[in-house]
């Protein structure tokens, strides 16, 4: 038994320790948004944020993750009240199939959160371990760029109002 | 929930009656009654003519649209929601679309081909507005007045007084169980609120922010993680597997063994991969070398027994060729490559058996899958959950398939099959290589005199109907054969699909050879020949143009009398800033191509610009401009989203994909060894315009811009180094080469 703080709650996780992450989050904490595409490590599609940095689930394994905070596309934000990041992607209408869109988003985050300004050429950069196969990569760029803005925008307001939001 | 389409004679016949009375009080379907003959009503109305097959109205004023097609990510879901809106006159949000299902939905075949607008988007269309239109009529009997100064708005149906009988209260019994007729008054182009609008995609907020959305989502009460061992190899026999040891591995819930088909099963899902690992290590195979050589294909090919038809010939004696050129173009097998592996979930509770799957044809696995069993059809039901985009037959029945087999064994039990990432690139139906043998002559005046074109192909379709096309069917100790393979027959074609040329040649020879021998697992990839028939035709148009002294554009337009083609290949030249005698910036290039996808539906032109390193060979796309003709625009974001997937996919395929293979095993089995476009490559923009034809018929676009994508980056990066290439994919090693040579 291990505990596992995911998204700020902690976890009791009855698994083997070298579990990759992605199996943890899928079938013991019931979360959706990361994909299970290749369990190699060559696609993206399973990306997550461990302690801020982007992270490839797939092949990551439990024991590796004590004291560590995991966080999810379900910790940023809801359905009802989407992150800037997910509000961008909805804007963009960033998606095809979508399946390996919440990886993108996860390392998209990572990024803005150390740097909030990327250039073009940046975010390409950061972006270069994923994969898309319905050829969505045009409007990703584009909502990488106007996530920077909300957050822009967002953080602005919050020092402007004081507020969290 | 009860289906619509659960037909039985007595609702039949019932239905038949309330049909007359029905339609006895519409003037606009009066005239149709009359003809003694009718035609059949459009679109998927012609096989499934029930109203209430597509749209159903509960009296709480509730509607549900039925679609017998599945979302594939191409967004289809949102354009039917908007074409019913819109027909219907209520609000977008207040209808739900239901997928297919084979107990809730028509029998709408595959969802393939570019053909759910076609299909599906105007079954809805015109059931929609008939629907309408009962309604209506409804109002007007209940009110005692002429139906003709009635309207109808926001989901009620509004007297000349002013009165309004909403939708639920008018909606009684069978009212809407009835035949479709074949004509219905449509509303004016003109006054459209909903369709033509880009409304957001209906999908996309789940997707984004982690709500289940996918087959590999969901999570049934009970349910165990399944992992099939696939043999090594096509036709690798199991001789040793000795599973006791498996059987003691933590969580292990059960081996299935039957024949050459093996699969673990176990309560949590990475124990299912471990004991899939652990068996994979004891199970034997006898393995038989059998595939072709990979670096000799076209000739493989060429030299295979083919079935030889002549599709197409004109001749005119009076237009004589004086400047011949010869060319042979070839595509290696190509992987669909969906980026999440084949799942499905199967669970047979007292005998009928479910199956939640992301199929493209819910009814025809169906079929296979019931043989497979050996169960009658109605024993077993398919539902269609969300996958990863597949683009064509990928792994998704296989998966249903090996999901049935093992549920079987577990009765009660739902069981989730998740295929790993070698097993999808290793097993799945790969598009067909191909080769084209091109001849043709200018005259004197620089056009075209004679054109020859040879394809060379596999079948483009090994789908399910019957079990044999499945691999735990072909696996089983009593196996199913795979079925003979078929040609699809002309006008849409498969391996000739788009090899007759649109442009108007006084002379002109196509002939398809049909190669019944299929060495490598092929069925249906995105656009199938049109892939490589365009590539190679355009290609070609563009040597010929080089030949002519001509700007391939112009040299298009010179031979090609279609004037939505004409305005297509205008709008992309002008979108692009096309200029006659233009030459591009220093290793760049200059790219055009154009098709009329089966040379009956969307059409499409692409101009690309492509920039070459000349010390490494590596090209990169660096922006291209698209025009799409798709007829009536119901949601044209969602229209721009599919040209420019098709123009990244089709981009991938051709500067990069070929599947790998010795002489016994595939061995492109992950995204090392069968490596796509990443985002190094992406170009810097991609532009799409769109020709509206408010009130011409859908004709779909998912597959309309893969060939012209490929034949105008081929161009430009003839353009770009002075070398054709003519062998796909087009490689960083083959340019380097062409440019030393």
């Amino acid at each position: 038994m291990m505990t596992l703080k995911v998204n700020g709650h902690d976890h009791q996780i009855d698994a083997d320790p070298d579990t990759p992450l992605l199996y943890v989050l899928r079938d013991d904490i019931k979360l959706n948004a990361a994909k299970f595409g290749c369990g190699l490590g060559q696609c993206g599609a399973c990306t997550v944020i461990v302690d801020g940095k982007a992270v490839l689930s797939c092949v990551t394994p439990l024991l590796l993750l004590e004291g560590k905070q995991v966080t999810t596309l379900e910790g940023l934000g809801t359905i009802d009240a989407p992150a800037p990041i997910q509000r961008a992607f909805m804007e963009e209408q960033a998606a095809q199939c979508g399946y390996c869109i919440a990886g993108m988003m996860m390392r998209a985050q990572a990024l803005l959160r150390k740097n909030p300004r990327p250039t073009d050429a940046q975010i390409r950069d950061e972006l270069e371990p994923h994969l898309c196969r319905c050829g969505t990569h045009m409007r990703i760029l584009r909502a990488v760029r106007r996530a920077a803005q909300l957050m822009d925008t967002a953080e602005l307001s919050s020092t402007i109002h004081g507020s969290a939001r | 929930m009860n289906g619509p389409v659960v037909l039985d004679r007595r609702r039949v016949l019932a239905g038949g009656g309330a049909l007359i009375v029905s339609f006895a009080m519409s003037d606009g379907f009066a005239q149709d009654q009359a003809a003694p003959a009718a035609p059949k009503p459009p679109g998927s109305l012609a096989t499934s003519p029930y109203l209430d097959s597509w749209i159903r109205i509960d009296a709480d004023g509730g509607i549900t649209v039925f679609t017998g097609k599945a979302e594939l990510g191409q967004g289809f879901k949102t354009a039917f929601q908007q074409i019913a809106a819109e027909e219907l006159d209520v609000p977008f949000t207040s209808l739900k679309v239901v997928t297919a299902d084979t107990r809730r939905t028509a029998n709408e075949g595959y969802t393939s081909g570019s053909h759910s607008m076609q299909d599906s988007g105007t079954a809805i269309l015109n059931a929609a507005a008939q629907v309408r239109e009962l309604l209506v009529a409804e109002a007007a009997r209940r009110l005692n007045l002429p139906a003709e100064n009635f309207r109808t708005e926001n989901g009620a149906v509004i007297a000349p007084d002013g009165q309004h009988l909403s939708y639920g209260d008018l909606v009684a019994g069978d009212m809407l169980h009835v035949q479709a007729q074949a004509k219905s008054t449509l509303k004016d182009p003109a006054t459209y609120k909903v369709m033509g609008q880009p409304v957001p995609r209906v999908d996309i907020p789940a997707k984004v922010t982690g709500g289940a959305a996918y087959v590999q989502d969901m999570r049934l009460p009970g349910m165990v993680h399944a992992r099939v061992v696939r043999p090594p190899s096509y036709g690798a026999q199991l001789t040793e597997c000795d599973t006791a040891a498996v059987e003691k591995l933590p969580g292990v819930v059960k081996v299935v063994r039957n024949g050459n088909f093996l699969a673990v099963v176990a309560d949590k899902e990475f124990q299912s991969v471990k004991a899939m690992r652990t068996l994979s290590a004891v199970a034997k195979w006898r393995e038989t070398p059998g595939l072709p050589k990979q670096d000799d294909l076209p000739r493989v090919l060429t030299s295979l027994p083919s079935q030889d038809s002549t599709i197409f010939e004109r001749s005119d004696p009076a237009a004589v060729g004086q400047r011949t050129l010869e060319a042979t173009y070839a595509r290696p097998y190509q992987s669909h490559g969906s980026i999440g592996p084949s799942c499905a979930i199967a669970q047979s509770v007292n005998g009928p058996m479910t199956v939640w799957t992301h199929t493209q044809g819910v009814y025809p696995d169906r079929q296979g899958i019931a043989e497979m069993l050996r169960v009658p059809a109605a024993n077993v039901r398919l539902i269609h959950v969300e996958g990863s985009g597949c683009y064509g037959h990928n792994g998704a029945d296989d998966a249903a398939a090996d999901a049935a087999l093992i549920a079987r064994e577990l009765p009660g039990v739902p069981v989730r099959v998740q295929w790993m990432r070698e097993q999808e690139h290793g097993w799945e139906p790969f598009g067909p290589a191909m080769v084209t043998k091109l001849k043709a002559s200018l005259d004197g005046n620089g056009a075209i005199a004679s054109w020859n074109f040879e394809v060379w192909s596999n079948t483009h379709t090994m789908r399910p109907g019957g079990a044999g096309s499945m691999l735990a069917a072909q696996h089983m100790a009593q196996p199913f054969a795979a079925p003979a393979p078929k040609p699809i027959p002309l006008p849409e074609g498969g391996g000739d699909r788009n090899a007759i040329p649109i442009y108007k040649f006084p002379n002109a020879h196509v002939v398809h050879h049909f190669i019944p021998s299929m060495p490598v697992r092929v069925s249906s990839m995105r656009a199938l020949g049109a892939y490589h028939n365009v590539f190679s035709i355009e290609s070609f148009m563009d040597e010929l143009a080089g030949l002519a002294g001509a700007d391939p554009v112009e040299f298009r337009l010179r031979h090609l009398d279609d004037p939505r083609g004409r305005d297509i290949i205008e709008k992309a030249a002008q979108g692009f800033g096309w200029q006659k005698g233009q030459k591009a910036p220093p290793d760049r290039g200059f790219g055009f191509a154009f098709a009329r996808y089966k040379n009956l539906a969307a059409y499409c032109a692409i101009a690309s610009e492509v920039e070459v390193d000349r010390e490494t060979g590596r090209p990169r796309l660096v922006r291209a401009v698209a025009a799409v003709d798709s007829g009536q625009v119901v949601n044209p974001d969602g229209l721009i989203n599919q040209i420019e997937g098709a123009i990244m996919q089709s981009a991938s395929w051709t500067l990069y994909e070929a599947v790998t293979f010795d002489d016994t095993r595939i061995t492109s089995i992950d995204w090392q060894t069968y490596p796509i476009l990443r985002f190094n490559a992406v170009p810097r923009n991609i532009e799409v315009h769109i020709i509206n034809r408010p009130g011409q018929p859908f004709l779909g676009s998912g597959e309309t811009g893969q060939g012209p994508a490929a034949a105008s980056i081929a161009n430009a990066i003839a353009n770009a180094t002075g070398k054709r290439l003519r062998d796909l994919p087009l490689t960083r090693k083959k340019i380097k080469d062409a440019i030393d040579a």
